[in-house]
This record gives C-alpha cells, sequence and structure tokens, in this order.
C-alpha cells in the first residue's frame, strides 16, 4: 500500500527534474556557451577533493576537464587561474594560522614568480596567433606530468619497500650540500632552518610562474618536490609556502590574462570556486588520515595517467585534422 | 498570424521585386533574440505568404522558397594538422576572411531541384554557392567547393551547428502562404543577422526580400563580456578579489579548531 502511493508520487519529481534541466544551464558570457551549473560545480568539488586531499592547486586536472566539455583551452587556462588562486588561499590561510608557512621564502619565489608569469602570458598570446598553443599546451602537460608522475610513483613504490623490510619509511634527506649550496649570494630562512643561494629560489620560482601561466596550473606538484629536492625545505614549511607562491601566481595570472587576452570567464571562475574551496575542504580531512607514501603514489598515478592522456592524444590521428580559430570579429 | 502578416504588409511594403509581378511577404516571430543567463538556443519562425501576379489570375505556378540566414562577419583561420615526428601538428592554415559566423540555407525542396546551378551559383544559394572568400597569398578569392580548406571549413561550421542547409525546413501550409523554422543554436554569435528570402518558379527567380534579426547578450551576461573587453585589468583585479573572498570565506566557515 505505501509502496504503491510512493510510486506516482515520484512522478511529478522527475518531470519537474527533467524540465528544470532547462535552468540549470548557465551560459557563461565569455566562454560563449551554456554549460550545466551542476556539471561545473561537480567538477569543481571533485578536483578541489583531490587538490586538498594532496596539497596541490588541482589545476593539472581542471584544465583538461574544461576543454573536455568544450571550453576553449585559452578560455580554460586563463580561467582555472582565478579558481586556483582561491583554493590555494584557503589553504594558505589554514597553514598561517598553524605557523607552516616561510613568508620570506615565499616572498623571494614569488619575486622571480611574477616575472615568470608575465613571461608565460606573453608567449601564451604569441603562441596562440601563431596557432600552435594547443600544441605546447599539450606537450608541456606531457612532458611534465610523466616526468614528474613517473618520480613519483618510483619514490613512493621504494618508500613502501622499505616500510615492508621494517626501514624507516620517511623520506631521506641525502648529504646536506649539493652543488646547489656552493652558489653565492647566499641567504637564510629562519622559518624553514635552510641556508641557501638565491639563484636556485629565483630560478625555481621564475619556472614556476612561467609553466603556470601557459599551462594553467598553479605548479604545486612541481614546487613542493623542487623545493624538497632542491633547496631541502623541510616538509613541515613546504606546502604552506608552495600555496602562497601558488596563490600571487595565479592570483597575477588571472589579472595578466584579463588584461591582455580577456579570456577570464568569471562566471565559470565562479561556479569552480565555490566548487573548489569546498571539496578542498573535505579532501584535506581524507588526507591526513592516509600514509604520506600511499598519498605520494596515488597523487604519482594520477599525475602519470593524466600525462598519458595528452600523450595519447598528441599521437593518435584525430578524428579532424581541421579545426578553427577565430582570428577577428566584427 | 493575420496580425502578423498585416504587420509585416506595412513593414515590407516596399519590399523590391524583379521583373516579375509576384511579391513576397514575410514576418519574422521575433526580431530580439536575448541571450541571457539560460539561453540553450532558439528556433525562430519565419511567416510569408506569396502574392501571386496580378496579371495573370487563375495562373498559379508551384513555388518554391529558399530562406538564406547570414549572421554577423567574421574572420577564421581553418588549421591542418600533419604528423611530425610522430606527433600531430597544426602545419598548414587558410584564412576565410569576412566569412558569416551563422549560416543557413533554408528550402523547400533540395535547392540543387530549385534552379539550374549557374543561377544558384550567381544567387549564392546553398552552401557550396555560397561566397567564402579565403585569403590565398596577397589574393582574396573564394575556390572551388571541393577545396579540402572549403569542405573542412564548411563541416566544422555545420559541426557547431552554426552552418546549415535543409531542404525541409520551409514548407507551404497552402500554395502560398510558408512557414520557416530558423534554428539558433545556443553559440549563435551576437550581432546582425540578415534574412533573406527568395521565390522561385521553375527555376527562375521570381520574388526577393529581406528582413533582419538580432541577436543581443542582455542584462548580466552583457555587462560581464563588455568588462572584459574594455576593462581588462580592472576585471582582472575583481576576479582576483572574487577568488580571495571565496578563498577567506570557505577558511572561515570550514575552520575548525
Amino acid at each position: 500500500m505505501v509502496l504503491t502511493e510512493k510510486l506516482p508520487a515520484r512522478r511529478p519529481a522527475v518531470d519537474a527534474l527533467k524540465a528544470g534541466r532547462r535552468r540549470l544551464q548557465i551560459y557563461l558570457p565569455i566562454a560563449d556557451l551554456p554549460v550545466n551549473i551542476f556539471l561545473v560545480l561537480g567538477m569543481g568539488l571533485a578536483v578541489g577533493f583531490i587538490s586538498g586531499m594532496f596539497g596541490i592547486g588541482g589545476g593539472f586536472l581542471m584544465t583538461p576537464l574544461l576543454i573536455f566539455i568544450g571550453i576553449t583551452p585559452a578560455v580554460a587556462v586563463a580561467s582555472v587561474a582565478s579558481h586556483i588562486a582561491a583554493s590555494s588561499f584557503t589553504g594558505a590561510i589554514t597553514y598561517w594560522r598553524k605557523r607552516a608557512l616561510d613568508l620570506a621564502l615565499a616572498m623571494m619565489l614569488l619575486s622571480a614568480g611574477i616575472v615568470g608569469t608575465a613571461t608565460g602570458v606573453w608567449l601564451f598570446t604569441l603562441l596562440r596567433a601563431l596557432d600552435q598553443l594547443d600544441l605546447m599546451i599539450g606537450l608541456s602537460y606531457v612532458t611534465l606530468l610523466t616526468a614528474v608522475g613517473s618520480l613519483m610513483i618510483y619514490e613512493s613504490v621504494q618508500a613502501e619497500m622499505r616500510a615492508r623490510k621494517g626501514m624507516p619509511a620517511t623520506l631521506r634527506r641525502p648529504g646536506s650540500h649539493t652543488w646547489l649550496h656552493g652558489l653565492p649570494f647566499k641567504l637564510r630562512f629562519k622559518r624553514s632552518k635552510i641556508y641557501v643561494s638565491a639563484i636556485p629560489v629565483l630560478a625555481i620560482g621564475f619556472t614556476i610562474g612561467f609553466v603556470g601561466a601557459i599551462m594553467g596550473i598553479g605548479g604545486g606538484f612541481l614546487l613542493v618536490p623542487m623545493l624538497i629536492y632542491f633547496l631541502r625545505v623541510p616538509t613541515a614549511t613546504v606546502i604552506g609556502t608552495s600555496m602562497v607562491l601558488t596563490l600571487v601566481t595565479m592570483a597575477s595570472a588571472t589579472v595578466m590574462h584579463a588584461a591582455t587576452n580577456h579570456l577570464v570567464d568569471a562566471v565559470l571562475a565562479l561556479i569552480l570556486m565555490v566548487g573548489g574551496v569546498i571539496g578542498a575542504q573535505f579532501g584535506a580531512r581524507t588526507g591526513q588520515r592516509m600514509r604520506g607514501e600511499r598519498l605520494r603514489l596515488l597523487l604519482g598515478l594520477l599525475v602519470f595517467a593524466v600525462g598519458l592522456r595528452f600523450a595519447y592524444e598528441l599521437v593518435v590521428r584525430p578524428d579532424d585534422l581541421f579545426s578553427l580559430r577565430q582570428v577577428r570579429g566584427e | 498570424m493575420r496580425r502578423a502578416l498585416i504587420l509585416a504588409a506595412l513593414m515590407l511594403a516596399g519590399a523590391v521585386t524583379p521583373a516579375s509581378a509576384e511579391r513576397l511577404v514575410v514576418s519574422l516571430s521575433n526580431h530580439r533574440v536575448a541571450v541571457t543567463q539560460n539561453f540553450i538556443g532558439e528556433d525562430l519562425v519565419l511567416f510569408g505568404t506569396v502574392e501571386p501576379d496580378p496579371g495573370k489570375p487563375g495562373l498559379r505556378p508551384s513555388y518554391d522558397l529558399v530562406t538564406m540566414v547570414t549572421g554577423p562577419r567574421e574572420t577564421l583561420r581553418t588549421r591542418r594538422k600533419q604528423r611530425v615526428l610522430g606527433i600531430w601538428v597544426n602545419t598548414d592554415s587558410r584564412e576565410f576572411v569576412r566569412v558569416p559566423s551563422y549560416l543557413s540555407v533554408l528550402s523547400s525542396r533540395p535547392v540543387k531541384e530549385i534552379a539550374p546551378s549557374d543561377v544558384l551559383r550567381r544567387l549564392q544559394v546553398g552552401l557550396d554557392n555560397f561566397l567564402l572568400p579565403q585569403r590565398l597569398g596577397s589574393d582574396i578569392a573564394d575556390t572551388v567547393p571541393e577545396d579540402p580548406f572549403r569542405v573542412a571549413f564548411t563541416h566544422l561550421q555545420a559541426q557547431a551547428g552554426l552552418y546549415r542547409e535543409s531542404a525541409t525546413a520551409v514548407t507551404f501550409l497552402t500554395p502560398t502562404v510558408f512557414r520557416a523554422a530558423i534554428p539558433l543554436p545556443a553559440n549563435a554569435p551576437t550581432g546582425n543577422y540578415l534574412v533573406d528570402v527568395l521565390l522561385f518558379s521553375d527555376g527562375v527567380l521570381k520574388a526577393r526580400t529581406n528582413s533582419a534579426l538580432d541577436v543581443t547578450k542582455t542584462g548580466f551576461e552583457q555587462y560581464v563580456a563588455d568588462a572584459a573587453r574594455d576593462y581588462g585589468v580592472l576585471y582582472g583585479l575583481l576576479t582576483t578579489l572574487m577568488a580571495l573572498l571565496t578563498g577567506w570565506f570557505a577558511s572561515v566557515v570550514f575552520a575548525r579548531d
């Protein structure tokens, strides 16, 4: 009896949902196409979850996803920048409260990061004019993601093996001096307890800013290993510091993309942000319950898989050899 | 319907007609399409009637009607990929200069059956006959319809829903009253659209008239698009501020003690 009453009652709901599907579409003013608001919100949540879990921006996942739902690579890259700025700001505040953030180091990386971002935006504009932007984005993704992904997998599998043998699984900090430490212009960063040359710091900052602007990624997944391996920044301050850097490079990338290419879609960015910051909070909680090596292995596999996906696209004959690009409107 | 026709008749009283004395009177269901937050495309309807030649009462030939809708002009580049060192790279491109961003050829029969090919070519009726000038070196000219870049161009535009040729979109309700369905996809570019209506009989153009419509972004969409274009830096700063606020808000809402 209860069941028979329930069945017809469900129908109006389904009909309302179907009618509502029209209203769920939201028109993106810069991307110039309608998207399903819940699809984009869901993507924001999912990527935010992953970014919170691993302490990364998640741009390397979000940009390809946006391209997949039909947004042009140029608009995707430019809009994701502001989304990453939002999620890294949330993270940075959390780490600031925990005092797990080296502001001096972040500022030093930033000064070079902004120059890198400006160079990246300039090259982005140039490549777009030469019809080679999509190729460049594709190639950078393949190279970076497969390289970083396989390194992470290798490193975390080794750590896991060591753990099996009963040895401490923590990351070894081999000989505290490399050739990088022999370079001049040495600076002391108190909170991170390191004493290094300014040259590698500036070089890392520039690289992250540059790569971020071209690929629409915050570069957290690159910056964290770089800071650990090259500068020997302790794990306590590395993620917080990386988040400050990501925040500022992505915020300036947003402004620069908006000023030069006029491609930042604020409506798209807002939906992504809202989903992203909520997802990040839940992701961070899940991440804290997992072991570091397991987490790095998962992230490595994810990064590697996305890299392979891009490689596949470059190598396999595309369905259509032709593509269009607007040169001028009226 | 009658009101629409009277309105149209008033508006298009001065419509030009070629040698023959048939007259075309058309009216569009909507002259202004507003692209709003939930715009998912729109179907416009063009109603029209053929006023037969008063000099030849009783003689009523069978009419064919073609409606061509062209959107605002834009310059597009068609790029061709080739395999270079194992990967697919854009190696070759052709620029299509000031071509319609939207083009639909709607007819009551396949255009090839309506008139001989030389007539169609002269009037630019049909996707194959419409002038799509390409930049060829220092020249700007249209190529043969079989040109691979031209074929790819129309094909890609058709895939995007922007170019179409339909032989069923125009229906004659009576021998002289017709109705044409004009589909505007969600990605229809904003701007002025020209609606060109051509009446054929026995392969000869009998009458021609036109109408126009506007696709405009309104309200919020217009505001955002304008801001992004005209005040890039400010727009970027505001978007960044929005990002910071969202991020800060989340950290407050989800703050744990």
